[in-house]
């Protein structure tokens, strides 16, 4: 058996449905964040000021690329894989000898493959407003495969236990927006008092956006390594979590 | 060499059903091989057990000699299957679906596209290659199944109510193109409710009924448990009462149609004899009922209980 093939193959299905139907993958993320530069950037954003020493526009550019990158790989997953379990083409993969890790990283790479196009997407729109330039490259593009890579496994886990598609809306919508708008996208932590500011070192996407800023524009919040940390710890977790669940057929076998 | 080999096959699901409780079957290479019984009789889980999309309770499934616990990837390398439920993508065209089922089974995309283009052609699909598989026919979809089912040319093709809803031409070609890949070498299993599609087309045939085999033999063997073969006479000139015949159960439906229940040990040319001793002429005949019906209703009947 050659999973190397079956990969591939589960890869290039990913990627064109979500290419041909660009409209409702890559477009709205465009519109949107167009929208966030606009106004948060460039309306209010000069009345703001300096943020962290930044003009705040590009300030807010690292955390509204990832936040993209993250409601794209997790919603690419959960989508392509509740679908594949409600119109019953999971079948076509189970029959098959192919192996559940090679099914997870098939679907995970279709994820990040979309984070990585909508993030480009939105860093192009990012350059109309704003002159940020990314300052350490390994560090931005480590901190882009291991946030994309955690939520697609997220929207992956979450589209394994949906039983309709109320279920794959309600952590994105109720769970990860909150998250995002909470991580420090929009503000450094330390303007917050300290109540806010300890609680929202309990929110794992404020170290993720700080540590992609820190590949922009060099600076952070909280220390870089404690950023891959946490990233990593949770991808490792939640991977072994999915594959304990197709390995076990959970939502997909009775 | 066995083509299938299934022992002790029990499965019980969450909600407490027990769909397959226990069961024994052995289907040999080369075999076209009808797997039947009423609805919710446990064929669909025997199948999706096989096929691994049902998880087994307990027992062993065997594919050329491959434990599927044991060989995984080498059982499921063989086995097409062919399943009752349209499980394809709605959105994808058709040669995608054929050549990307191949991708699974790590077949090079070249090779993947020669056979997609091959099994296309063979069921006719070809012309409706670029078309969402949303746009075609029931009998299209049915026969898209088949051509993805064969793609990694499996030695055990398994369809699950194939001609389910196909109207009689293309089940006919369907049937022809069945013959041919059988003759080809692949075993193949069968099920279906068209019982004259089963006797057609099978060599062995077992019967499943509440989880359990109840019939499992030749399907030449079968057929000669049947002891009495119903008949439709057509008469040439109408009649007002019944004639009787020694021996044979007759029953006027209306005056120029004639049912008879013939004993096969009396066979049919005592009873036109009689007949035409009392000087009716018959201008032609029919089977009543399709001789596997039969058999079936009264196996399954008797496990239930009910008086054929």
């Amino acid at each position: 058996m050659n999973t190397r093939i079956a990969f591939q193959t589960i890869v290039r299905k990913e990627i064109g449905r979500f290419m041909r139907i660009w409209p409702q993958t890559i477009l709205p993320a465009a519109i949107t964040t167009a929208l966030y530069f606009l106004i948060f950037g460039q309306l209010m954003g000069e009345r703001i000021g300096d943020m962290a020493g930044q003009r705040y526009i590009d300030f807010i550019v690292p955390g509204i690329v990832l936040m993209s990158v993250i409601n794209n790989a997790y919603s690419n997953v959960v989508a392509s894989f509740y679908s594949t379990k409600f119109q019953r083409h999971i079948e076509e993969l189970l029959v098959a000898p192919v192996p559940p890790w090679v099914i997870l990283a098939g679907y995970v790479f279709g994820g990040v493959a979309r984070g990585l196009v909508v993030g480009c997407v939105v860093m192009a729109i990012a350059l109309l407003f704003s002159e940020v330039s990314i300052q350490d490259y390994g560090v931005t593009l480590a901190v882009f495969l291991l946030t994309s890579t955690l939520f697609a496994l997220a929207g992956f886990i979450n589209a394994v236990f949906a039983n309709s598609f109320d279920d794959i809306s309600i952590i994105p919508n109720f769970v990860l927006t909150p998250l995002v708008y909470l991580g420090g996208v929009f503000y450094t932590v330390d303007m917050l008092p300290d109540f806010w500011r300890i609680l929202s070192l309990g929110n794992p996407i404020l170290y993720m956006v700080n540590a992609f800023r820190f590949g922009f524009l060099g600076i952070s919040d909280i220390p870089l390594w404690q950023a891959f940390a946490i990233s990593g710890g949770f991808t490792v977790l939640l991977a072994l979590f999915a594959l304990y669940l197709l390995q076990r057929g959970v939502g997909i076998k009775s | 060499m066995q083509a299938l080999s299934l022992r002790h096959l029990r499965k019980t699901y969450k909600n407490g059903i027990t769909a397959l409780n226990g069961i024994d079957l052995d289907v040999d290479e080369g075999d076209f091989f009808a797997l039947l019984g009423p609805n919710g009789a446990g064929k669909s889980t025997t199948i999706s057990i096989i096929a691994s999309l049902v998880t087994k309770t307990a027992g062993t499934v065997s594919v050329f000699g491959y434990d599927l616990d044991r060989q995984r990837d080498l059982a499921k390398s063989c086995i097409g299957l062919v399943p009752q439920e349209i499980n394809f993508s709605q959105f994808e065209k058709v040669f995608d679906i054929v050549v990307n089922q191949a991708g699974y089974y790590g077949i090079p995309r070249r090779l993947a596209m020669q056979r997609a283009e091959q099994y296309l052609r063979q069921l006719s699909l070809w012309d409706k290659r670029d078309t969402a598989s949303r746009q075609l026919s029931g009998g299209m979809k049915r026969r898209l199944m088949i051509a993805r089912a064969l793609v990694h040319q499996p030695r055990l093709l398994i369809l699950d109510e194939p001609t389910a809803g196909v109207d009689i031409e293309i089940r006919r070609s369907m049937w022809d193109f069945l013959r041919q890949i059988n003759r080809a070498g692949t075993t193949i299993i069968l099920t279906t409710h068209y019982l004259e599609e089963a006797e057609s087309l099978c060599r062995n045939i077992a019967i499943i009924d509440q989880g359990q085999i109840i019939e499992n033999s030749a399907m030449t063997t079968l057929l000669a448990k049947l002891h009495t073969d119903s008949f439709i006479l057509d008469l040439a000139a109408p009649r007002a009462e019944t004639p009787a015949v020694a021996g044979y159960q007759l029953e006027l439906s209306d005056p120029h149609t004639l049912a008879a229940d013939v004993p096969k040990q009396l066979g049919l040319n005592n009873l036109f004899a009689g007949l035409d001793a009392q000087g009716i002429t018959v201008v032609s005949m029919r089977n009543k009922h399709n001789r596997l019906e039969q058999l079936f209703l009264d196996l399954v009947e008797g496990q239930k209980g009910i008086a054929p």
